[in-house]
């Protein structure tokens, strides 16, 4: 069954998650999987979106910082208590979908893109400019730490826990939307959206609610980041996120959603380890993205998959020669 | 307001708008042969800029060879790019090449970032800096300069695509590479031309803005973004939609700038866009086409 398969998984995913810390000699490699997790939720949104249904966003970054913004604001500024800020900044993020979904999606392909990038590009212009709310461009500081029921997580390791097990609730949702009536809808439109249409699939709804799913995703990721980092600034939420977020996806395999969280987590960690480099570290960055889909055209689950056959292949050859 | 200053804004609005336009229609001419979105574009604009002022510099050559030199090493560029990064994948789904010139602009830009820094640097104007007076406008010899050559450049590609056998060979292509291909032409050579055509273009369009707004190594990002947007306004594939597009988003820019806040100038446009794509889903001059299933 591939809805125990998957389950496994993610049994299997969140033990690993949950052990990791144990072997983490200081507190950067907890930082850097707290940020690993984070961008995980976003790209776990968009794999649905683009892998499943088959429509592209390029302005998930303004729901990311959207929401982040909002809690911030109504925490800090305004002086609510954080779990009611993150609260409204994860509604926010998600009405705003709402709003900005309705109109977009009518649009194919790269209509839809561009869309969705002018959306991005108009919130990041505003995250810059309105200074009495934002910080502007040197950013909003003094944000009050992740608190859970009151109770304010003061530690990273206890910060990466909830992290962690908001990623793990993300991922079900995930395995659970697409193994459901849903999931089989979005492929259908993704294969054909008329033919979909003409065997009754409502694909205006179905497009809505996953574009609203995957912005909830990014979110709640977006409010963990605010209240984890207690300092936000607009360079995080431009342009060149969205763009990540869709490689994470793409250099995952576009439709696994494990493989997705693997190309978050390679794509977070990849840049800590070139930053030995300095200087050529983002002409590394580049020249992997160039080579990876060059060479894994459909990901590192299919590049996975693909070594994992060939082993097969030659095991039982293997044995087969034994036998004779 | 007066007409001076509403003059002003719209000369303003032409230039940017230009080269704008010529930076949608290296786009078109990409996405009409191979499908893609290449978001390398807006580095081979900044590479045009970039270069002149290097070549210029370190040479010690006079401005015009500099530019030559610019140009013709950012058509090569194109050309390396299409060798090298995509037609070795030329089989893999769309998303794919787009993720992949992706790549090659974050290379290209970092690249240029450790060769020249991060410093904005200043192309000098071709023809001096006494602005010409046209009913009370102030009008900068450059801007002749950019709409002159924007103008020579869009005839001599209409004149490529629509008289020359190569050109011709290229529309095919777009049309339909199989029938393309079965008809005797090299679908392959083609798309390699189309790289270079688009290289070509943007640098020119670096080189006659990087005096106007001057030019750094990430110059090619919001230029990109801009060009993408001049060729979705016009509808995606038509050439003159993308130049028309360039055009409309300049002035809606300058006269954003002029008249509202020229820190929402950007926002301005975008909104813009927006409201129209919602409006005309498929451009100013897109055709709706009809889908098969």
């Amino acid at each position: 069954m591939a809805y125990r398969r998957d389950m496994y998984w993610l049994a299997a995913f969140f033990t690993v998650l949950m052990l990791a810390p144990l072997a983490m000699p200081n507190n950067y490699y907890l930082t850097v999987l707290i940020m690993c997790c984070l961008h995980a939720m976003n790209a776990v949104g968009l794999c649905l979106l683009v892998g499943h249904a088959g429509q592209i966003s390029l302005g998930h970054a303004g729901f990311y910082g959207l929401a982040a913004y909002t809690s911030a604001f109504l925490s800090t500024t305004i002086g609510l208590p954080v779990g009611l800020s993150m609260l409204a900044g994860i509604g926010a993020g998600t009405v705003t979908s709402v709003l900005v979904g309705l109109p977009s999606l009518k649009l194919h392909g790269h209509y839809l893109a561009m869309a969705t990038l002018g959306f991005g590009v108009i919130l990041s212009i505003l995250f810059t400019e309105t200074i009495d709310i934002t910080g502007g461009p040197s950013g909003f500081v003094g944000i009050p730490g992740l608190s859970v029921f009151g109770y304010e997580l003061t530690n990273d390791a206890s910060i990466y826990r909830v992290v962690a097990l908001g990623l793990c609730l993300i991922v079900w949702l995930a395995f659970n939307v697409l193994h459901s009536r849903i999931g089989r809808a979005l492929r259908a439109l993704h294969t054909s959206e008329k033919a979909a249409q003409a065997m009754g699939v409502d694909v205006a709804r179905y497009k809505l609610f996953v574009f609203v799913l995957s912005a909830f995703f990014s979110s709640v990721a977006g409010v963990l980041y605010a209240h984890y980092l207690t300092f936000i600034a607009p360079a995080s939420f431009g342009f060149m996120f969205s763009v990540e977020i869709i490689v994470m996806v793409v250099l995952g395999g576009m439709i696994s959603v494990p493989g997705s969280i693997i190309g978050a987590f390679f794509l977070t960690v990849l840049p800590e380890f070139l930053r030995a480099f300095e200087n050529s570290e983002i002409i590394l960055f580049g020249a992997i993205l160039v080579l990876c889909m060059i060479f894994l055209p459909d990901g590192l689950a299919g590049g996975w998959n693909r070594l994992w056959q060939r082993l097969r292949a030659a095991s039982a050859q293997a044995s087969l020669r034994k036998q004779i | 307001m007066d007409l001076s200053t509403l003059l002003q804004y719209l000369v303003t609005g032409l230039t940017l708008g230009s080269t704008y336009g010529l930076t949608a229609l290296g786009f078109t001419i990409i996405f009409n042969t191979t499908g893609v979105i290449n978001f390398a574009q807006g580095e081979f604009v900044m590479l045009g800029g970039m270069m002149s002022v290097f070549f210029l510099h370190s040479l010690g050559v006079s401005e015009p060879v500099a530019i030559l030199l610019a140009v013709t090493a950012t058509t090569i560029t194109g050309a390396l790019v299409e060798r090298l990064a995509i037609r070795p994948v030329r089989h893999c789904p769309a998303i794919n090449l787009v993720i992949i010139t992706i790549g090659i602009s974050i290379l290209i830009r970092g690249i240029a970032m450790i060769l020249w820094g991060k410093d904005t640097y200043a192309l000098p104007s071709f023809s001096g800096n006494a602005p010409v007076f046209f009913l009370g406008a102030a009008i900068m010899p450059q801007a002749l300069w950019v709409l002159g050559i924007s103008l020579v450049l869009l005839g001599g590609l209409k004149f490529f695509f629509s008289a020359t056998i190569q050109g011709k060979a290229m529309l095919a292509c777009s049309f339909n590479a199989k029938a393309a291909s079965l008809v005797g032409i090299g679908v392959q050579r083609m798309v390699l031309f189309s790289f270079m055509i688009s290289a070509f273009v943007g640098a020119v369009g670096g080189v006659i803005l990087a005096p106007i707004t001057l030019t750094s190594f990430d110059v090619g990002i919001m230029l990109g973004l801009k060009g993408f947007a001049a060729c979705i306004l016009g509808g995606l594939g038509n050439p003159f939609g993308a130049a028309a597009g360039g055009i409309i988003l300049g002035v809606l820019e300058a006269l954003g700038a002029g008249f509202i806040s020229s820190a929402y100038k950007d926002a301005l446009a975008f909104v813009i866009l927006l409201i129209l794509l919602f409006i005309k889903p498929s451009g100013l001059f897109g055709r709706d086409d009809a889908k098969r299933v």
